[in-house]
């Protein structure tokens, strides 16, 4: 039996950089191949090691690989640019099942890079939004200078309700201010009892917007989580990213909340 | 069919077999511990029978020979990518019992749980197993309760009885070669471990609740994280990447994985400072559960296979069998909890 080396990146060639903030960019990647939203794939630099990055767009021939300059690996990756390339292997894991909310209210819950996973998603319903019944967006981050995709949110509200919200505005008007999770006491919901909801982020972010939308009577069974773990393989080899019984690269990233939330790390 | 040789026979086999095969078997390094003038017993290429150490429990187990502790996986310029060449000859390991369990623990992993791994498979195949027979269990051993004590499919059998050698044979292979070298005997079966000095309960009913007592405590202290427990082990298998690049040409370089160990430091770090079982105690309690129930959650059998190394090689004189002893006690506290 020979086995394919499941190691061995590919070159992939860097279409175009789009910065959004000092210390994130989206690197949009030549890619054929079947993705799924909320899948991701091992990004790597020879010299520099490997990092799992998660897919944030997902567009003809290309894939968006929005990354954040905070370690040895997406250090280099910075100072790539259009035209340069860089080593890709996967997609890996189990993503967002779109045809799950096929009808459905839909309320998204992200936080800073937690937004990345879930844009493919939301991309989807702005595209689709036959296929949706209503999309409500909210969206934290830390400071002004931290939002992503700060043209797409104000594309995305033609489709669907979006509250961008930063913790500290720092006195701007036009900006509002406050956690994610007190918008989601006031949000419209007409059928809380079909509604799906999707939440990611960091992990008390996560925590206490499942609380407040448990309260607003969505059912465990109807909200998706991703998950973040070091990773070093993506194939269930490196065991890193396991908790309990799970492999976050192969049972995850994306969980239902009824798997979700009886993991103990 | 069974095999009496003598030693002067059995290192003729191994001749015979050491030109297309590399013999591995547990040796004694003298002196070679961590500790001085103690010796180490580990795995090395062997020639004769009489480097075969049966006498004493071998300190690490097989399980670097199909997963180096440091193994390059490919090497790479500027504008290439090499696979790392795979060694020539083919294997014969001769382990214990447990440890054979423990090849079914890895083939798990890194053949079935996600895509098989290129790595590991193309060395595993190399493999001829020799079963050491094994009439008498150590202290800290507890095979017969995680039921490992016995194996039987291995590619020969082998013990050591009254400085004559017994063998039995299951591959073509070596049934030619000792029908050769020694003579038949009738009833040879090699010998397995029947009773532990050591004895081991799980709780039937052990759930990941068992996180919530107080029994993981006393590890925040007691243990210092050194991960030798990890490294001992035949049946943890987890590694990190590791690129570097050749200081006298900053352009090529190669990629490597390495043993990492869930109690070490920096196990569960994220790029951007987030980090998760930061208590040792945490640890402990992600490693036992591992070995005794999320495995099983998965692949319906233990991954603990009883050796006992991880008690032996603790510097802190922590015993991984005494915790699963506790794990009945802090069940009953969880539910406790729950009662009230």
């Amino acid at each position: 039996m020979t086995v394919s080396n499941e190691y061995l990146s590919h070159w992939a060639e860097i279409r175009e950089v789009i910065p959004h903030t000092a210390i994130e960019y989206t690197f949009r990647m030549a890619y054929q191949g079947a993705v799924q939203p909320g899948q991701f794939f091992q990004v790597s630099i020879p010299k520099y090691g490997e990092a799992p990055i998660s897919v944030s767009g997902i567009g003809e021939g290309t894939i968006d690989l929005t990354i954040r300059r905070v370690g040895r690996v997406t250090n280099e990756v910075f100072e790539r640019y259009a035209g340069e390339r860089l080593f890709l292997r996967g997609p890996y894991g189990i993503g967002f099942d779109v045809e799950l909310y096929r009808g459905r209210e839909v309320v998204i819950v992200a936080g800073g890079t937690g937004v990345s996973p879930v844009r493919p998603v939301i991309e989807h319903f702005y595209w689709h939004p036959e296929l949706g019944r209503k999309v409500s967006l909210i969206a934290g981050f830390k400071s002004r200078e931290d939002i992503l995709f700060a043209e797409d949110f104000t594309r995305w509200q033609e489709q669907m309700d979006v509250i961008l919200t930063v913790d500290n505005n720092n006195g701007d008007p036009d900006l509002r201010q406050g956690l994610v999770t007190e918008y989601i006491p006031a949000l419209a919901i007409a059928d809380p009892a079909r509604a799906a909801a999707i939440v990611v982020g960091p992990p008390a972010m996560m925590r206490f917007s499942i609380q407040a939308l448990l309260r607003r009577g969505i059912a465990e069974e109807n909200i998706w989580v991703s998950y973040e773990r070091k990773m070093c393989c993506g194939i269930g080899k490196c065991g890193h990213c396991k908790i309990d019984d799970v492999y976050v690269c192969l049972d995850g990233p994306v969980f239902n909340y009824t798997r979700a939330k009886d993991l103990a790390d | 069919m069974g095999y009496r040789l003598s030693t002067d026979a059995m290192n003729q086999v191994l001749a015979e077999l050491g030109k297309q095969y590399a013999i591995y078997a547990p040796k004694c390094y003298p002196g070679g511990n961590t500790f001085s003038e103690v010796d180490c017993i580990r795995y090395g290429e062997v020639h004769t029978v009489e480097e075969i150490e049966t006498e004493r429990k071998s300190d690490y187990s097989f399980k670097e020979l199909l997963l180096p502790f440091s193994e390059t996986l490919f090497f790479f310029t500027e504008n290439t990518i090499q696979e790392a060449s795979v060694i020539e000859k083919d294997m014969v390991i001769f382990l214990r019992s447990c440890d054979l369990h423990a090849v079914r623990r890895l083939d798990e992993i890194y053949l079935r749980n996600g895509l098989p791994d290129f790595y590991y498979q193309r060395l595993r195949e190399k493999v001829q197993f020799v079963l050491i027979g094994c009439p008498a269990a150590f202290d800290s051993c507890f095979c017969v309760d995680m039921g490992t004590n016995r194996s039987d499919n291995y590619d020969a059998a082998f013990e050591l009885r009254g400085g004559q050698v017994y063998m039995a044979a299951r591959h073509p292979q070596w049934e030619a070669l000792l029908r050769q070298y020694g003579e038949p005997v009738e009833g040879f079966a090699p010998s397995y471990v029947t009773e532990t000095p050591t004895r081991v309960s799980i709780p039937a009913d052990l759930s990941p609740a068992v996180a919530k007592s107080t029994v993981w405590d006393e590890y925040d202290k007691r243990c210092i994280g050194c991960g030798r427990c990890n490294y001992a082990c035949p049946t943890c298998t987890c590694f990190t990447m590791q690129d570097i690049y050749y200081t006298d040409n900053a352009k090529a370089g190669e990629r490597r994985r390495v043993a990492a160990s869930c109690m070490v430091d920096g196990f569960t770090d994220v790029a951007g400072g987030g980090s998760y079982r930061k208590k040792h105690g945490e640890r402990m309690r992600f490693k036992v559960l591992h070995k005794v129930y999320d495995f099983k959650q998965r692949n319906g059998y233990q991954m603990c296979v009883g050796c006992g190394r991880c008690d032996d090689v603790c510097p802190e004189y922590i015993s991984f069998s005494a915790i699963l002893n506790k794990l009945e006690e802090a069940m009953q506290e969880v539910r406790g909890d729950g009662q009230q």
